[in-house]
């Protein structure tokens, strides 16, 4: 797909997410978070717990819990801001032009209707189409998302599928209306990962197919290796490295993107010994003052607890908020 | 004063094995609906193990692979005694355990749960938790308790000043230090730890899985791991057991059945972790649908809808467990073929 003029179809600008407590105090949970999606394009963010990642995706989505809301910052979609657009226009959006498909289905799909009449009712609703052609799209796209027998399954309800089936329904309804982008929070997670594997490949093939854009929002970096091609790293509320998978797993430039790669176990590599990250992650209401790493990490000097580093350029087309990036240029093994 | 018994009335025969099943089954009736009492709805029973054979030996971590629904966490039940067997036997250092455990027998087997917010008692301190269960194991006498559970809090690398505190103000990580906390502090002889890192952050994962490493180390503890995350069990154990529907289908030792698996579902299980680097996948072997229903096992080789190999021989025989090289079993009447196809070699990444 071709960027219109070059234009990202998901830009993201100096976001923050959280809570507003009475008395005009509010606590920032997601701060100042900045990211592009051009057309066609997959973007993996990894955090860990707490980090911010599904807040972030819910943002764009519009599906943030109750009490927690945008404090500031922009989410514009193919131009226009998302957060400012009536909410009627931005509801006409979710469907047919965003579409987004969550950890766990059976908590995500209407448990008393038949699945077929779900995934039917996005086509219905915004492409105008007729019970008879919504219903026999859905079978199609039952087929596309490789469900066996799908006309017969269409008629079953959540509770009597597998894990896979349902992930393969949600994925299915996200797609039904040919969205533009696709925003997928951990959908993999709860599945064996001999499902997962059909899953991701899935994904990645409507996505070649439609020219969809990919948000997908994760823990295991290994998953993110297979389906996306750029990485934005989530800590403590902040984007602290972006770039592509490859060269940001080869030579991560953010103590934080460092270790959590190596902490991880990596099947390849069953010899290397675990290092595991010290300390835990910081209290959103109590952040350190400074990068919020620094309590945990090997690099620090003094100055990092002055004031948070900023998100820059450090090498062409990475991105890391380090005072201290330029220690980093070790090359992983 | 009365310390829990140590174990040295071992016969020397069995030194080498803690606890072992054989033939061990377990079924679940569809329930008594009238319907099913009728016949309607299809078979009606569930066999959530169907002749498990597996041996835990002294000392080694051994993990126990395989998809939901494979009867993995059954099985751990059964070990622990938290559920019986339908029939089958499991022995314990050689000798049959009772269907009903005593104190005595219970204490031996501990187990960490996956879920360190849901497996602890929000309404206990740390130091109640512990103390409780030294006494009524009669681990140390009351005067001695506070010295135990301080003991113990630090084998699994927390201080002295958690005791007052409750799980709420813990994180993932020091929750399931506390779990296994809780689990030694019987002092155990097998730990049967399901998916302990699964709900835990990967900066995390890697301090607990540390702790099992040394724990085994000081204690000589036999550890039982369940786990789905491959790379996490060739990480940390000895040897693999791979489950399928309610049968072990392949044991060897890590290094060996990541490096020559002889059964093609563990094949498929390696094709289908999600690499860091790049790897050349034989797709072959990467499964389509998921596990058959367990109340409908296929006849032959319970793997045959779902295998690659699968050849007239597979529709009618099922494959008994048997050994194929040293070390290593496995049930498939085309290990030999198997063998012969190359695994994806991650030598061949890119630079």
């Amino acid at each position: 797909m071709i960027p219109e003029s070059g234009a990202p179809l998901l830009r993201v600008q100096d976001l923050t997410i959280g809570i507003r407590r009475p008395g005009g105090r509010s606590v920032a949970i997601v701060e100042d978070v900045s990211f592009d999606v051009d057309p066609g394009q997959r973007l993996g963010i990894v955090g860990e717990s707490g980090s911010g990642k599904s807040l972030t995706l819910r943002a764009v989505a519009g599906l943030l819990p109750r009490g927690v809301e945008v404090l500031s910052g922009r989410v514009e979609f193919a131009g226009r801001d998302l957060l400012t657009m009536p909410a009627k226009d931005r509801r006409a959006l979710m469907g047919p032009q965003i579409a987004m498909i969550f950890q766990e289905p059976m908590t995500a799909l209407n448990p008393v209707m038949r699945v077929g009449d779900q995934i039917a009712e996005g086509p219905r609703r915004h492409l105008g189409m007729s019970a008879k052609e919504a219903g026999e799209l859905a079978v199609s796209m039952m087929a596309r998302t490789g469900i066996p027998d799908p006309a017969r399954r269409a008629k079953a309800y959540p509770h009597e599928l597998s894990g896979g089936l349902r992930q393969r329904i949600m994925i299915a309804m996200a797609v039904s209306c040919g969205p533009r982008l696709l925003l997928c929070d951990e959908p993999t997670t709860a599945l064996d990962v001999t499902v997962q594997l059909q899953v991701l490949k899935l994904l990645e093939k409507l996505c070649d197919d439609t020219g969809a854009s990919l948000v997908f929002v994760t823990h295991d970096l290994a998953v993110v290796n297979q389906t996306c091609s750029e990485l934005a790293v989530m800590y403590a509320g902040h984007i602290v490295e972006a770039g592509r998978v490859k060269d940001t797993f080869r030579q991560p430039r953010h103590p934080y993107t460092r270790g959590l790669l190596e902490s991880a176990p990596d099947f390849d590599r069953p010899e290397r010994e675990l290092i595991p990250i010290p300390g835990f992650p910081p209290n959103v209401a109590d952040r350190p003052s400074g990068c919020p790493f620094a309590p945990r990490c090997g690099y620090v000097r003094d100055h990092c607890t002055e004031a948070v580093p900023p998100l820059e350029e450090v090498l062409p087309g990475r991105l890391a908020a380090c005072y201290e990036s330029d220690r980093l240029v070790e090359v992983l093994a | 004063m009365s310390v829990a018994p140590v174990s040295t009335a071992v016969p020397a025969a069995t030194d080498t094995s803690m606890l072992r099943v054989s033939a061990l089954t377990k079924s679940y009736s569809r329930g008594t609906s009238l319907l099913s009492r009728f016949g309607a709805g299809g078979p009606s029973t569930l066999k959530a193990l169907d002749g498990v054979d597996l041996e835990l030996r002294q000392g080694e971590i051994l993990a126990l692979v395989g998809e939901s629904g494979s009867g993995k966490s059954t099985l751990a039940k059964i070990l622990v005694g938290s559920t019986t067997a339908t029939s089958g036997e499991v022995s314990y250092r050689g000798a049959t355990a009772p269907a009903r455990r005593d104190r005595e027998s219970s204490r031996r087997v501990q187990m960490v749960f996956q879920d360190p917010y849901s497996s602890l008692n929000p309404r206990l301190t740390v130091g109640r938790m512990l103390a409780e269960l030294l006494l009524l194991h009669k681990i140390v006498p009351r005067r001695e308790v506070r010295a135990e559970s301080i003991r113990l809090l630090n084998l699994v690398g927390l201080e002295e000043e958690v005791l007052g505190a409750y799980p709420s103000q813990f994180s993932g990580g020091q929750r399931q230090r506390l779990a296994i906390a809780r689990a030694i502090a019987v002092r155990p002889d097998v730990l049967i730890a399901d998916e302990p890192v699964s709900a835990l952050d990967v900066s995390v994962q890697a301090t607990i899985l540390d702790l099992f490493t040394s724990l085994r180390a000081e204690l000589g503890l036999s550890i039982l791991f369940v786990a789905h995350n491959l790379a996490v069990v060739q990480h940390l154990s000895d040897r693999v057991a791979v489950m399928y529907l309610g049968r072990i289908v392949e044991v060897a030792d890590t290094a060996e059945i990541f490096a020559r698996p002889r059964h093609p579902y563990t094949r498929a299980l390696i094709d289908s972790i999600p690499r860091m680097r790049e790897t050349s996948v034989n797709d072959a072997f990467e499964l389509d649908g998921e596990p058959p229903s367990p109340y409908d096992v296929p006849a032959g080789c319970r793997f045959h809808p779902r295998c690659a190999l699968a050849s007239e021989i597979c529709f009618a025989t099922d494959p008994p467990l048997l050994q194929i090289g040293p070390a290593h079993e496995s049930a498939c009447l085309k290990a030999d073929e198997l063998a012969t196809i190359p695994l994806p070699d991650p030598a061949q990444e890119l630079p």
